[in-house]
C-alpha cells in the first residue's frame, strides 16, 4: 500500500507572528516547523504502517523553497520511507489553487491509495488545498478526519469526519484523499538514530523541478494564481471588556450563556 | 574553525526541546517534592531511544556522537535535573564502559537491552570512606576455589539510579601488591553485577538537597557471587576503567549542569520582563541588565567547553582534560548562574512554584559528583605539570 502525506513548512506562531513592513509574514524571523494538521495526517499514515511495515511506504510531499528539505528530513526521521520536495522559481507566489495544481501535478506522476493532507495550515488557514488536489486527480475526499481505519483486503478507508454537532462515519474505496485534524493523533517524536538516517542517505530525498510536473503553465504559480492580496492588516484590537455585577451566581450564569448565544457561540 | 551545528545536530536538539517541554517540564516540581523517580519519562525515553545515544546500532543504540548525547542530556536538564542525570549516568558510567571494555558476549547479554532502554545501569566506585582517594575501597573480589566465580563482599554509597538499576558496574580490589617501596596497593578489577543477584541488596537512600527524583541508595555485597564471565575488562585494571568511564560521565554531568543554567537563565529572562518594581520592569534597571549580560557570557563559554569535551571523545582517545575543564567550569557557572537568578527574582526566587531554587539545589551537587571541582582541577593541573 502507497501512501502520500502532504506537509508544509509554516512559521511557528508560538514565539508570537512577526509581519514585514508591507504586511506580510516575515518568514525568516520565524521558527520553522511542520504544520501541525499535517503532523497529525503524517502519524496517521505512520499507523497505518504500523500494522505492516513490510506492505506499506509512506512517501511524505512539500512544496516551497529548498530549505522545505528540513521538514521531509524531520517526517524521515519519524518513520517516513522517502521524500519528494517540489521547488521551482516558476512556482513561487502560489495560492491555493496553483498549489493544489502543482502538487496534483507531481500526484499524477506517482503511485498511490491514499493521499493524507492537513486539513489546513497554521499560517494560510484556508483548508483548501487538500480538497482541491482530489478534485485535481479525480478522487474521493474526506475531510476533518479524526479516525482513520483501512480495510487492505476490501481496499477502502473509513474516516470518523467531525461535521458540526455529529460525526460522520464515511467509507469509501482507495484511491481517496483525507484531510486530518490535528486532534487525529498525538503524533510521535522522531528518533536521533531516525535523525541522523535521514541525513544519511540523499536518496530518500527527491527533488523535482517544473519540468517534472504534469500541470499546465497557466495554472502555477503567481501568474497561475487568482487570488489577489488587496490589503494585508493587522487584527483590529478588541474592545474594552464589560464588567457587570449580577446579584447572584445563576445570573451570572444566565448573563453569560445569554452573550454566548447572542454571538452564536452556543 | 566552524563553531556551526550540522543538521543533524540542529534537529536532534529540536526534538530533545520538544520532548523535555512537553514531557519532562510537566512533571519536574513533582519529581523534585514527591523524592519520586519518574519512571513514566524513563519509559518514555526509552521508547524513543534516549537511554542509549552514542551506542552503535548494532549493539542498539542510535548510533549517534557524543555531542548529540550531551545535547540531550542539556535540554532534559534545561526542565529537570533528575530526568538528565539518569539518562547521563545510565549511558556515561554503564553502557559505555560495557562498550569500551566489554566482550562480544557481555555486549549482546548487556549492552544491547541498556541501549535499547530495557534495563537501566548504573555505576558504583563510591564508598563511605573512599570517594576521591580510590585507594581507600574496601569492597573486595575474591575468586572462588574452583574460580568459577567471583565472591563480592563490601558497599557502595551514593549511587545514582541505585534502586531503579537492572545493571551495574561495580569497582572492587581484587589483588594487593607492593610497589618498589614496599608500600600495599590495591588492584583494582570491574564487575558487571545483576539485580537480584543473592547477596547484592539495598542499604540507605539517601535524602538529598537537590535531584530528589534520582533513586540515590547505597549498594551492600554480602558474599554475593558473580560468574567469572562479568569480570569487565583485564584483571587488576579496574582503576584504569574507572577513571576513562569518569572521563566520559563528567561530559555528561557538565552537559547537565549547563542545561541547569540555561533554564534558570531562561526563566529569568521572562520574569524581568514582567515583574515590575518602581513602575517599570525589573529588566529595565541596569544592575539585571549588567547581570544578564554576565550570565549569559558564561554559558556561552560553558556551553563552548561543553561542545569541545564532546567533539574530544568523538575524536582522540584521550579527552580526560578536555572533560575535566567542561565540568569545572560548567558546573561553577551553574552554581553561580543559579544562584544570581533567585536574587533577581527576589522573594518569589525562593518560592518552589517557581522552580529557579529546585535549580539551585540541583546545581550543587554538579560541582560535587563525578569528580569535585578540586579533583578537575587535579586532573587540569595535573596534564599542565606533567
Amino acid at each position: 500500500m502507497k501512501i502520500v502525506v502532504c506537509i508544509k513548512q509554516v512559521p511557528d506562531t508560538k514565539g508570537g507572528v512577526k509581519f514585514k513592513p508591507d504586511g506580510t509574514l516575515d518568514r525568516g524571523a520565524m521558527l520553522a516547523i511542520m504544520n501541525p494538521d499535517d503532523k497529525a495526517g503524517l502519524e496517521a499514515a505512520l499507523r497505518i504502517k504500523d500494522e505492516d511495515p513490510d506492505n506499506t511506504e509512506v512517501t511524505v510531499v512539500t512544496m516551497g523553497l529548498p530549505k522545505a528539505d528540513d521538514v521531509l528530513r524531520e517526517a524521515l526521521a519519524m518513520g517516513a520511507d522517502k521524500g519528494l520536495l517540489i521547488t521551482d522559481r516558476v512556482l513561487g507566489g502560489a495560492d491555493t489553487w496553483a498549489t493544489s495544481s502543482t502538487i496534483a501535478g507531481a500526484l499524477k506522476n506517482m503511485e498511490y491509495d491514499l493521499i493524507i493532507t492537513g486539513r489546513q495550515a497554521i499560517d494560510g488557514d484556508t483548508a483548501q488545498v487538500g480538497p482541491q488536489i482530489s478534485e485535481h486527480l479525480g478522487i474521493p475526499v474526506i475531510s476533518y478526519a479524526e479516525e482513520v481505519k483501512v480495510d487492505r483486503k476490501a481496499g477502502t478507508v473509513t474516516v470518523k469526519r467531525q461535521f458540526d454537532d455529529r460525526y460522520h462515519m464515511l467509507t469509501a474505496k482507495l484511491p481517496c484523499l483525507i484531510t486530518a485534524l490535528s486532534e487525529l493523533n498525538e503524533p510521535r517524536y522522531m528518533t536521533p538514530g531516525g535523525i541522523y538516517d535521514a541525513y544519511a542517505d540523499d536518496s530518500r530525498v527527491t527533488v523535482w523541478g517544473r519540468d517534472k510536473l504534469d500541470v499546465a503553465d497557466e495554472n502555477i504559480g503567481k501568474n497561475g494564481s487568482p487570488t489577489v492580496i488587496a490589503k494585508a492588516s493587522d487584527k483590529v484590537a478588541k474592545g474594552k471588556g464589560e464588567v457587570v455585577a449580577p446579584d447572584s451566581p445563576a445570573e451570572a450564569v444566565d448573563y453569560i450563556i445569554g452573550k454566548l448565544t447572542e454571538k452564536h457561540v452556543i | 574553525m566552524d563553531f556551526s551545528l550540522s543538521k543533524e545536530h540542529v534537529l536532534a536538539r529540536q526534538l530533545f526541546k520538544e520532548f523535555a517541554e512537553k514531557e519532562v517540564k510537566p512533571l519536574a516540581i513533582e519529581v523534585d517534592e514527591k523524592h519520586e523517580f519518574p519512571r513514566e519519562t524513563v519509559t518514555k525515553m526509552q521508547k524513543y531511544g534516549f537511554m542509549g545515544i552514542p551506542i552503535p546500532k548494532e549493539y542498539g543504540g542510535q548510533g549517534c556522537d557524543p555531542l548529540t548525547y550531551a545535547m540531550c542530556v542539556e535540554e532534559l536538564a534545561k526542565v529537570c535535573g533528575t530526568t538528565a542525570v539518569i539518562v547521563s549516568a545510565h549511558t556515561s558510567l554503564c553502557c559505555d564502559p560495557i562498550m569500551t571494555y566489554g566482550t562480544e558476549d557481555q555486549k549482546q547479554k548487556y549492552l544491547v537491552p541498556l541501549a535499547k532502554g530495557e534495563k537501566l545501569g548504573a555505576f558504583g566506585l563510591t564508598e563511605p570512606g573512599a570517594g576521591t582517594d580510590a585507594q581507600g575501597v574496601q569492597t573486595k573480589a575474591v575468586l572462588s576455589d574452583d574460580e568459577k566465580e567471583w565472591i563480592l563482599n563490601g558497599s557502595k554509597c551514593f549511587i545514582t539510579n541505585g534502586k531503579e538499576a537492572d545493571v551495574y558496574i561495580i569497582i572492587a580490589y581484587t589483588d594487593v601488591v607492593e610497589d618498589k617501596k614496599g608500600r600495599k596497593q590495591k588492584k583494582f578489577s570491574a564487575f558487571i553485577v545483576e539485580k537480584d543477584t543473592p547477596g547484592f541488596t539495598f542499604g540507605t537512600k539517601e535524602n538529598k538537597m537537590g535531584i530528589c527524583g534520582s533513586s540515590t541508595y547505597e549498594l551492600i555485597f554480602q558474599d554475593c557471587h558473580i560468574p567469572v564471565e562479568n569480570l569487565l575488562g583485564t584483571r587488576g585494571k579496574g582503576f584504569a576503567i574507572a577513571m576513562h568511564t569518569l572521563d566520559g560521565g563528567r561530559i555528561g554531568i557538565a552537559a547537565q549542569a549547563l542545561g541547569i543554567a540555561e533554564g534558570a537563565l531562561d526563566r529569568t529572562i521572562e520574569y524581568v520582563k514582567e515583574r515590575k518594581q518602581f513602575g517599570r520592569s525589573i529588566g529595565a534597571f541596569q544592575n539585571t541588565q549588567f547581570q544578564l549580560a554576565n550570565m549569559a557570557t558564561q554559558v556561552e563559554a560553558a556551553k563552548l567547553l561543553v561542545y569541545q569535551a564532546a567533539d574530544a571523545k568523538a575524536t582522540k582517545s584521550y579527552y580526560g582534560v578536555e572533560a575535566a575543564k567542561a565540568k569545572l567550569f560548567a558546573a561553577e557557572t551553574a552554581m553561580d548562574v543559579t544562584t544570581k537568578c533567585v536574587q533577581l527574582f527576589g522573594g518569589y526566587g525562593y518560592i518552589r512554584e517557581y522552580e529557579v531554587e529546585r535549580m539551585m539545589r540541583d546545581a550543587k551537587i554538579t560541582e560535587i559528583y563525578e569528580g569535585t571541582s578540586e579533583v578537575q582541577r587535579m586532573v587540569i593541573s595535573g596534564a599542565l605539570l606533567k
